[in-house]
């Protein structure tokens, strides 16, 4: 599957959300821009960093101060022209964090609501949805009495059946659980797939952005920390709020040496790079499955090591670590995958970790 | 007791009944606007309108009749002009028996309905929006079905208090048999007057027919639901 898929030009028009919103709430302050040619784009920030927020503005439950959104060349807010579209003629498909179905209408009814067009004709849509979306004999149920997976399949085919130029997914799989996830991630995968519009996926779960999304924007107190590819800003992340949320989680101040070595201060080292050290740079960082443990204490950018602490998932070995000769540095996380569940602490435990020069990341404030 | 039932005069029973359906009919219909009202004003707007349409029930009735009296009174302005201009007379009518207990068990149903819209699951709302519907459709097709419930127990705790509305009637329509003399003003008279066996006959009365239209309302709107929860 190609990751990189050009601007998809259907229905004669280029696919194109362009957004550019600020709006004060009081304490809090959204001021976000980006643009998105009809791929997948994922917008990542920790819980309460306004990507819900930037949604509801698009979908036009909630007004921005300024600014002007744009959809597929049709203006739905511009501030200057005071033009606010009703959330009602935006055409914009939204799947809330909880599925927001009617609870007191069948799944049959909930799927029918956004569905223009005679009797007949509603049917005939519903019934499409019903068959594609493989909820065949809840027709008559409510909401209610459907597991959480089959309640996300019926808000998604409600969206579908309503046609919209853009879906956007809010948290959508923050309230399953793990069992379930990794179906659903696949059933929702193949029918965005399908799917000529923008999607827009709104997550704090690395994983599940790194799944769907071909770009991404990070989003850090009501701004973007980075844009850019997928795979292009977990590799480099730029900065350090966009390294912590692309799930790297030891980060260092450093202090610049020359072009090609710095002193990472929180962790007592000093490291040689591959990419140039600029002015910018203030930190670094390092995956912690990145590490590599070594026996040659001789070989460049390594550290002697104290185990601080173990703990273990069912597939990974989490060792948390720090300098042994400057004992009042940083902890360092170490991750490692295990290849037996009975697994003694000791056996991974090294006595020098490696930093791989082309591992690490350069990373500005 | 024979002889009460064989002397009765059944008046008093067919206006209250009258009495509280009328004023449940107003009171459905003015709480719920005025609940849906409440929601879409801003927030300083809506403790200001609150406070105003919850005072009848917090006031004593007798406070409330004081001031329909003010404004339907002959020798005020708007009473006078509903008499000349309309030939409406409100004291001392039937209508003001409706009025009265309407303006009491409107709190009621006012509160009960707004504390359902307020249980609302906003992003329910949200989602109807960007599904392209109307906001008249959404109110009728979503809010008040996922409401129907609080809508419900507004409308039994109204017909309740209308039923049984002493206060505000006497002042403003007054202890006129066959005309305004509901059971609750007859319970009063008949006391003062010292007939306490029908008095008795009146309470035990009151006491059946309330008690038989809140089970008999708590049975159709349980069927509606389907969704009655104990707490066990």
């Amino acid at each position: 599957m190609s990751r990189e898929m050009p601007s998809r030009i259907l229905g004669g028009g280029i696919k194109i959300l362009n957004v550019s919103i600020k709006k004060d709430f009081g304490g809090f302050y959204l001021d976000i821009s980006f643009k998105n040619n009809g791929n997948r784009m994922g917008i990542l920030g920790a819980s309460g960093c306004g990507k819900s927020m930037t949604l509801k503005c698009i979908a036009g439950i909630e007004t921005p101060d300024q600014g002007r959104i744009v959809l597929n060349g049709r203006v739905l807010f511009d501030s200057e022209k005071k033009i606010n579209v009703a959330p009602q003629k935006r055409n914009v498909g939204y799947m809330f964090q909880s599925y927001a179905l009617f609870p007191t209408m069948t799944i049959e009814e909930n799927i029918s609501t956004g569905v223009k067009g005679s009797k007949e004709e509603k049917k005939t849509v519903v019934q499409a949805q019903i068959e594609k979306f493989q909820l065949q004999g809840l027709e008559k149920r409510y909401p209610r009495q459907l597991s959480g997976g089959q309640q996300q399949r019926v808000a998604l085919a409600r969206i579908m059946a309503y046609n919209p130029e853009i879906i956007m997914l809010d948290e959508p799989f923050s309230a399953l659980d793990a069992c379930l996830k990794d179906k659903l991630q696949q059933d929702l995968f193949e029918t965005l797939t399908h799917y000529s519009g923008d999607v827009v996926m709104v997550s704090h779960n690395r994983d599940e952005i790194f799944k769907f999304c071909d770009t991404l924007s990070v989003m850090d107190q009501g701004r973007v920390a980075a844009e850019g590819g997928t795979r292009e800003l977990f590799k480099k992340p730029l900065n350090v709020v966009s390294a912590r949320l692309t799930g790297c989680k030891n980060i260092s101040k450093i202090e610049k040496i020359n072009d090609y070595e710095l002193q990472a201060i929180d962790w007592g080292i000093r490291l040689k790079t591959v990419e140039a050290i600029k002015e910018e740079t203030t930190y670094v960082g390092i995956r912690a499955h990145r590490l590599l443990p070594v026996n040659d204490p001789q070989t460049d950018n390594t550290m002697k090591i104290d185990l601080v602490s173990f703990t273990e998932t069912a597939f990974e070995a989490a060792y948390l670590v720090k300098n042994a000769l400057k004992p009042d540095t940083q902890n360092i996380w170490w991750l490692t995958a295990k290849n037996e569940f009975d697994f003694v602490v000791l056996d991974g435990v090294a006595e020098y970790l490696m930093f791989p020069p082309e591992e690490l990341m350069l990373l500005q404030a | 007791m024979k002889g009460i039932i064989e002397n009765i005069n059944w008046s008093p029973l067919f206006i209250s009944l009258k009495t509280g359906i009328a004023a449940t009919v107003f009171a459905f219909f003015f709480g719920i606007f005025a609940a849906r009202l409440v929601m879409r004003v801003g927030k300083r707007t809506k403790w200001i309108l609150d406070g105003i349409l919850t005072l009848p029930l917090v006031l004593p009735p007798t406070v409330a009749g004081f001031f329909l009296l003010l404004l339907f009174s002959l020798r005020r302005p708007f009473g006078s002009m509903l008499y000349e201009r309309f030939d409406i007379k409100i004291v001392q009518t039937w209508p003001g028996c409706v009025i009265a207990a309407c303006v009491i068990a409107f709190p009621l149903m006012y509160r009960n309905t707004r504390s359902a819209f307020e249980q609302v699951d906003v992003s329910v709302i949200y989602a109807a929006r960007t599904l392209g519907m109307s906001e008249r459709k959404i109110f009728w097709k979503i809010i008040i079905p996922i409401s129907a419930p609080g809508i419900a127990s507004g409308t039994v705790l109204s017909f309740a208090r209308a039923l049984g509305e002493y206060g505000a009637t006497s002042m403003l329509a007054g202890n006129i048999p066959g005309k305004t003399q509901t059971i609750a003003i007859a319970i009063a008279s008949q006391v003062a007057a010292g007939n306490y066996d029908i008095a008795g006959f009146w309470v035990l009365v009151i006491v059946l027919v309330s008690f038989s239209i809140v089970a008999a309302l708590n049975i159709v709107s349980g069927n509606a639901i389907k969704d009655i929860r104990r707490w066990d």
